[in-house]
């Protein structure tokens, strides 16, 4: 008889636990603070001893500079100890959302552009006016583009340190063989340079990926055309106006007039430019330190992408620093985050080292920046332009737009028709996005 | 059981034991079993029956943990994906039908192929053990590093397998040619796995076995199809489950060789659920899609096991009986 009754109770017992941990587990997100708390007093330094915690995702080329600039400053401030923790940007922001969610995010970290309104809307990331301010810098100290688009909800998000955009590598010993001196900075002149290259022994100079960084292209080329990606509400996606169409059509003709081989698959433009098989390839600004490590002997130069439609315009994004929402905020940790925010930007000239532009103006004007290739890029800054500041935006990209170009570019549907099936995708996950974020404001 | 209790108090009095076992067996009292099973359990209940009960849970919200709102939505996120309103259903069913593809065309391969390959290294020959561990070498990769290597050889433009050929086929861009592709490596590479298993279970066919099917007059088709299949026949079930499973589980090699290209049409189901689930985080559609899955997984493997157990029903009542002597 003694049986029953005991397995019963173990029964509920089960039952007990699992709905305590249901309800544990449900409230892991509690109240954050999304303060950036008092203001920095004399050098940031004089408070007492605090470890501030930054992650970040510079794992290439880029990560030993930015480990020298965290050295620098580590040596240079007593009472400060930033501890670096680099991620990889694959599964960068699922770790950070996790992490600031169960309280365990780090006091500061740096985020790609694109990524802030996603990230402000989960409340993992502080407005951040107020300690710009602070730090006195004000709007005229970097870009007018870039501060625009660091603008979401009214609220400025984070700390431009840099742009990063698509750029047109040449190899100059290919275009010597075909007699051009300079690269092409129109679309006509760009297609008497191919030709020039084919007429020189160089069957492909221009090789059309379908993937990464094709869909960076086709935004530089919609943005030269006029068009926009998505209406400025966030609400509808407009890559298939006949701006967009007319874009891909001209890199799905690249393909079509033998420019560039079909089924060019994942990185081969990159590989075949380092082996000297095609001569021309668009790709963005932080492979410099790649192409100049893996093709040592390889003579390239870099401009900016040929402006085949009517204005000039390309595609680009910045890498931001940012304070992280904090369960229980230390109000010497937010003050040293500050001073290690403002240091940065003030040095980053250092940082274009990593192959990047830095955003602000008077690191661009440095002269350590001007001996950077890069720095052939630094006088179109107000032409590039950013993905607007919609929450969840990098996944439509992701998820619709650049497989409408791959689908293009492989010939596996006209630019039309996949420009307007991906586009009628993309409606539909804004539209239950908008849903989602909305319902979640105040 | 006899060794517990052996272990307990055997040494001095061991007839007393053996009815104080009895009289328990008689009371179908089994508490010592469940605390000795208690370690297991309870990791059993926190990371497995825990987390599904509670995924069940999930995907009737619209689900977001960032987000402090996770409204109860019902069924919403399994009839969207069924009926197709949700913008994810397409992908997603698409997805498990790539999955059920790939499954298809690589599990045949992945029992037959190292089922010769093992008979032949079961035979004697000069250069037995090399062969062996030739065969079994590239399992020991992970997948990252199998991936990048076959991207290289199989690019269409600069890779060096159409260097050979001479020709530009799409090994990586196109369909049919990128599930040639990802079923190739994929038997290249985990081909050794099951072969060092079937080699394992040819070793334990009796000898005498194959003495008799030659004396009796047997010919080589005959001895395969009546000595060595029913030798290594409970291998045979436990090959065909795993890799039934671990091929429906497709996951790194076409997100690292096509990355689901072109299109979507190499995007596997686990594929697809990671990036609801893990890298939007709508948790509740990611659930929802790894239930419908697992429906189909539960489907597919109930099926194997009934194919195979269909046949030897007498084994296992003779099993029990052997325990209730114990």
């Amino acid at each position: 008889m003694a049986a029953p009754t005991h397995r019963r109770r173990l029964i509920v017992r089960v039952a007990v636990t699992f709905v305590l941990m249901l309800g544990s587990a449900g409230c892991a997100s509690a109240d954050l603070s999304t303060g950036t708390g008092p203001p920095v007093e004399g050098s940031g330094d004089a408070g007492p001893p605090v470890t501030i915690q930054y992650w970040n995702g510079f794992t290439g080329g880029d990560g030993p500079y930015m480990r020298a600039m965290v050295d620098e400053f580590n040596q240079t401030h007593q009472n400060i100890t930033v501890e670096s923790n680099t991620l990889g940007w694959t599964d960068f922001y699922q770790r950070i959302v996790a992490a600031v969610h169960a309280g365990q995010g780090p006091d500061v970290a740096a985020m790609q552009l694109d990524n802030l309104a996603t990230q402000a809307a989960r409340s993992v990331i502080v407005p951040m006016e107020g300690a710009i301010t602070e730090m006195g810098f004000t709007a005229e100290d970097f870009p007018q583009t870039l501060v625009e688009a660091t603008e979401f909800n009214g609220h400025l998000w984070g700390v431009p340190l840099d742009s990063h955009t698509i750029a047109s590598y040449a190899n100059i010993d290919l275009l010597a063989k075909a007699g051009v001196t300079e690269q092409a900075s129109s679309g006509t002149a760009f297609e008497s340079e191919l030709g020039a290259l084919q007429g020189a022994g160089v069957a492909t100079p221009f090789w059309m990926p379908n993937q990464w960084p094709a869909h960076l292209m086709f935004l530089s080329l919609l943005w030269q055309n006029g068009g926009e990606p998505y209406s400025a509400d966030g609400l509808t996606a407009t890559y298939n106006s006949p701006e967009g169409v007319e874009a891909l059509t001209w890199m799905v003709d690249q393909v079509k007039q033998g420019v560039s081989p079909t089924g060019v698959a994942k990185d081969s433009q990159y590989l075949a430019f380092k082996n000297g098989e095609n001569a021309v390839t668009w790709d963005g600004i932080w492979q410099i330190n790649d192409l100049k490590d893996t093709a040592p002997n390889l003579n390239w130069s870099l401009a900016p992408i040929p402006t085949v439609f009517g204005t000039p315009a390309a595609w680009a994004n910045s890498h931001q620093l940012v304070m992280l929402s904090q369960r229980s905020p230390d109000p010497t940790a937010q003050q040293a985050s500050k001073t290690f925010i403002k240091w940065m930007i003030e040095h980053s000239q250092d940082w274009a080292g990593a192959g990047m532009i830095p955003a602000y103006n008077a690191a661009r004007d440095s002269t350590e920046f001007e001996s950077m290739p890069q720095s052939a890029l630094a006088a179109e800054v107000e032409n590039f332009h950013y993905m607007p500041s919609v929450p969840g935006i990098g996944d439509v990209n992701a998820q619709t737009l650049e497989l409408a170009v791959s689908e293009a570019i492989l010939g596996r549907l006209t630019p039309q028709a996949a420009l307007d099936q991906q586009a009628a995708r993309a409606d539909a996950i804004l539209a239950s996005n908008a849903e989602k974020f909305a319902t979640n404001q105040g | 059981m006899t060794t517990t209790t052996t272990s307990v108090g055997a040494p001095t009095a061991p007839s007393g034991t053996e009815a104080w076992d009895e009289e328990r067996a008689a009371r179908k009292d089994t508490r010592e079993g469940w605390l000795f099973c208690a370690p297991y359990l309870v990791l059993f209940v926190v990371f497995v029956i825990f987390p599904a009960v509670w995924g069940l849970w999930i995907s009737l919200h619209r689900y977001d943990f960032t987000l402090p709102n996770k409204p109860f939505i019902g069924l919403e996120n399994y009839t969207s994906l069924i009926d197709g309103s949700s913008p994810w259903a397409s992908v997603f069913w698409e997805s498990l039908r790539n999955t059920l593809l790939f499954s298809v065309l690589s599990v045949p391969l992945l029992l037959v192929l190292p089922l010769a390959i093992a008979m032949v290294l079961n035979q004697k020959f000069a250069g037995r053990n090399l062969f062996r561990a030739v065969y079994f070498a590239p399992y020991v990769l992970g997948v990252a590093v199998i991936a990048v290597l076959w991207r290289y050889l199989l690019d269409t433009n600069v890779g060096l397998l159409n260097y050979y050929l001479g020709r530009n086929i799409p090994w990586l861009t196109d369909v049919p040619e990128a599930w040639v592709s990802i079923v190739g490596v994929t038997v290249w590479w985990t081909l050794g796995f099951n072969c060092a298993i079937y080699l394992a279970a040819l070793q334990g066919v009796p000898r005498s076995l194959y003495e008799a099917a030659a004396m009796d007059g047997a010919n080589r088709w005959q001895e395969f199809r009546n000595v060595t299949l029913p030798g290594i026949r409970s291998v045979l079930v436990f090959i065909v489950s795993t890799t039934i499973i671990s091929s429906m589980n497709m996951f790194g090699q076409s997100y690292l060789m096509t990355a689901g290209g072109p299109g979507n049409e190499t995007r596997t189901a686990i594929m697809q659920i990671s990036d609801t689930g893990l890298r939007q985080f709508d948790s509740g559609m990611g659930s929802a899609m790894s239930m419908i899955f697992m429906f189909f997984l539960l489907i597919i493997s109930g099926s194997v096991f009934w194919l195979t157990n269909r046949d030897s029903d007498e084994k296992p009542k003779k099993k029990s009986k052997a325990r209730a002597t114990a």
